[in-house]
């Protein structure tokens, strides 16, 4: 039987790292009480809130945060019509507070995952993992058998190469959940039991040409290496899918760090999911979805991005291309969406101008 | 159609879960009568044993009560599937042997002696299995090429001449390690269990292995990828003494690993992967022929610190099943293994292995296979051909890696193969 933690049990870090660096992005349609519970570990930080649905209502944050909040009304306001890009009425709208935020780092979160517990029964720090995920290289050449060899307690094993034991830097550190796992409506419906009581107490860097499931749950990623990729996609209101805006973000920001020369990690930290969502409304979400992503994957798998390409913003802009001219035949909605990824590329630079100058590039072309 | 409960039903219920609620007397008294009438099964001791109680604990030990292992192995597989293979490069087996015995004496094992050890061969009784020495190896290979198999690179040899499915193989300073729970971890089990269920490599689950119990694919996950490959080769894991390398564990001298990684994940395509061979198993079947016992150092010696020759092996295995569409698991089980040796005194001896990795990644991260090799005899050929054009000048050992490749498939032809080579799946 896992459970979470109680808000007691959380004990507050004595020196929160990067407190003026990392934005906690939040997307939310009701209301923000599940704070509370992650009050010691995350009140130190910055908010960003992005308030998806009702414009008109208002969304209580727990006094003590120190927030700025966006609802609709505002997107539209600062993006104007490049708003199009941005969902409406999917947890997919977050990504608005990635493009909207000043700082190197983010952390995001959903407002149903709680605090966990770890197999000694101490709260897991979520946050303070995230970080040290981030903060440590990647090594996606080579796989290690003791998984994250920059960890307290392993190393690299025999055998692993000296030459690559510096790493590259990490990019992007994907979280695992407790309790409710990350599984689609099919699995959901077959399995509508299952919980996840395991706790693999590992990271690891998840090899150059291999792709993943990307769930945004519980995400934390480095802005400057990677923001502009992590665009989530045109899902819910108007549009014919939704539950893959994670994916999608997902498989664009590995080829793009594959491409150029960065790590994601995945495993720790846990946090507890407590909402299981109805498994019918998702499967009518994701109906299109499971038939899309037998092309999606294998368009991903095969993108080669030329090697001129040595910025995000240039990676993105050219995968747009590649998603027009290969999956438009698959659905039009890949076309749109094509559109919106040069759309949201164009407002992130004009709300991320470049200091000073022309963009120099955020990594080397593989 | 369930009854409804009765206030005993109930109560027994309730105590069954947690009997630490009870007197102490009467949980005694219920330990003696359970005993008694024969009912101490592992389930049950378990319960008494989480009362806690201090007179439990004594009478346990005074009757010399203890929890054995059955090992479980999945229903579809023989026992007589089965060869447990033991490289012998310390002459002594009979504590390895004993700690292994509730889980290896089921199984046929064959022992092969290191041909360097001039030490007679200490076994315990209670066990089936065949003993190959020196001369043995001289008589079924010719003693020109019984060279192949020395050192750690015997074990190879009882690769060679097992007639089984399945091939389980730890070294001899390893013993069975124990879960955080407490549990003594059934190696032999979790490997089978490990190579009878599907890999997944060509798009990575974040729950990691979907087919163990409690997970699944995630969502996102293609669900034309979702019947796996066929396991080749499961790499298991060490507490205690990791498998690091000379300098790093010179460098880390306390340094033991503790973390218990509760995971078995497949290695993704295309991903190599440096695959100790201190506790593996494979499906000699499938893969027999890739394991080979090629990469001898110069200064090789009778420590893990000393040699390459496991993570060549696995290179060349980790590049067959890429090219073949099979799979490659790494991760639980654990075995513990024990403190050998000074990984200074061997830093100073042999460090050549350390240095020849720099060539040697990059060599098989460049070996492309062609469409033609479609047996896994042919897919080793095409390697050792690419490491002797490749490699063969930059050094020594490689020409010799190569040529010991080429030997290793004839060897496997005439006397490995029981029937026609494996063809691909």
């Amino acid at each position: 039987m896992v459970e979470p933690a109680t808000a007691s049990q959380a004990a507050a870090p004595a020196m929160p790292k990067l407190k003026d660096e990392l934005d906690i992005v939040i997307p939310t349609i009701r209301n923000l009480d599940f704070l509370e519970m992650w009050r010691p570990f995350l009140q130190p930080y910055h908010l960003i809130i992005v308030q998806d649905g009702d414009p008109s209502k208002t969304i209580k944050v727990p006094p003590g945060f120190d927030y700025e909040l966006y609802n609709r009304n505002d997107i539209n306001k600062i993006l104007g019509p490049k708003a199009s890009c941005i969902s409406f009425k999917d947890s997919a709208c977050r990504c608005f507070g990635y493009m909207v935020s000043k700082k190197k780092y983010i952390f995001t979160i959903d407002d149903d995952c709680f605090v966990a517990k770890d197999p000694s029964g101490k709260a897991v720090n979520a946050l303070e993992q995230h970080i040290k995920n981030i903060l440590s290289p990647s090594t996606p050449f080579f796989f290690n058998t003791l998984y994250d060899p920059f960890r307290e307690g392993a190393d690299f094993v025999r055998g692993y190469p000296f030459s690559l034991r510096e790493g590259v830097p990490t990019a992007v550190s994907h979280g695992l959940w407790l309790n409710i796992p990350d599984y689609d409506a099919p699995t959901q419906l077959v399995k509508p039991l299952e919980r996840n009581t395991r706790f693999v107490d590992a990271v690891l860097t998840i090899p150059k040409g291999t792709l993943f499931p990307m769930c945004g749950m519980n995400l934390a990623f480095d802005r400057d290496l990677i923001g502009p990729a992590m665009y989530f996609g045109l899902m819910g209101d108007g549009q014919p899918i939704g539950r893959y805006d994670d994916m999608w973000a997902g498989w664009c920001i590995k080829v793009i760090c594959d491409h150029l020369g960065l790590g994601v990690k995945t495993g720790l930290p846990y946090i507890y999911h407590s909402k299981a969502s109805n498994p019918f409304v998702n499967l009518r979400k994701e109906y299109k979805g499971i038939f899309w992503q037998e092309e999606i994957i294998p368009f991903f798998q095969q993108v080669v991005l030329p090697k001129d390409c040595t910025t995000v913003q240039k990676c993105y802009i050219e995968l747009a291309k590649q998603v027009k001219e290969k999956l438009s035949k698959v659905d039009p909605y890949f076309d749109k969406l094509a559109d919106a990824m040069v759309t949201w590329i164009k407002a992130w630079d004009e709300l991320n101008p470049p200091a000073g100058g022309s963009s120099a590039p955020n990594g080397k072309a593989a | 159609m369930r009854t409804s409960p009765s206030l005993l039903s109930l109560t027994i219920d309730s105590a069954v879960l947690n009997l630490s609620s009870l007197p102490d007397h009467i949980v005694i008294d219920l330990f003696l009568r359970t005993l008694r009438a024969g009912k101490l099964n592992e389930r049950v001791l378990k319960l008494f044993i989480a009362t806690g109680k201090d007179e439990v604990f004594s009478l346990i030990q005074a009757l010399n009560i203890r929890v054995t292992v059955t090992p479980v192995l999945p229903t579809t597989i023989k026992d007589d599937e089965i060869d447990i293979v033991i490289g012998a490069v310390c002459s002594d087996l009979t504590s390895f042997m004993n700690e292994w015995r509730l889980m290896f004496s089921r199984f046929h094992l064959i022992i092969v002696k290191d041909p360097d050890m001039k030490e007679e061969l200490r076994i315990p009784e209670g066990f089936n299995l065949d003993v190959y020495e020196k001369p043995d190896i001289d008589q079924v290979v010719g003693s020109s090429t019984s060279v192949l198999f020395s050192g750690y690179a015997c074990r190879y040899f009882g690769y060679l001449v097992s007639r089984k499915k399945y091939i389980i193989s730890v070294d001899d300073d390893c013993l069975p390690a124990r879960d955080p729970k407490g549990f003594v971890v059934d190696a032999v089990a979790q490997h089978i269990t490990n190579l009878t269920t599907p890999a997944t490599p060509f798009f990575f689950n974040t729950l990691y292995d979907p087919f163990t119990e409690g997970a699944d694919f995630v969502r996102g996950y293609p669900f034309s990828l979702r019947s796996g490959v066929k396991c080749a080769l499961s790499c298991g894991l060490w507490l205690n003494m990791a498998d690091h390398d000379a300098p790093t564990q010179a460098l880390k001298a306390r340094q033991r690993n503790s973390r218990y990684v509760d995971a078995v994940m497949t290695v993704p395509t295309g991903s190599l992967v440096p695959i100790s061979g201190i506790n593996i198993a494979f499906d000699r079947e499938v893969v027999g022929p890739a394991l080979v016992p090629a990469l001898k150092l110069a200064g090789e010696g009778k420590f893990r610190w000393e040699t390459m020759e496991d993570i060549w092996s696995g290179l060349c295995v980790k590049v067959v099943c890429d090219h073949l569409g099979l799979g490659v698991k790494t991760g639980l089980p654990y075995v513990w293994r024990t403190d050998r040796g000074d990984p200074i005194a061997s830093l100073k001896k042999e460090w050549e292995g350390v240095k020849l990795m720099e060539e040697v990644v990059p060599f098989f991260q460049s070996v492309r296979l062609p469409p033609e090799a479609t047996t896994v005899e042919d897919c080793i050929v095409e390697v050792a051909n690419a490491a002797k054009e490749r490699l063969g000048s930059t050094d020594p050992v490689f020409a010799r890696a190569a040529k010991a490749m080429l030997d290793w498939v004839n060897l496997w032809k005439s006397v490995g193969s029981i029937s026609s080579s494996s063809p691909a799946v």
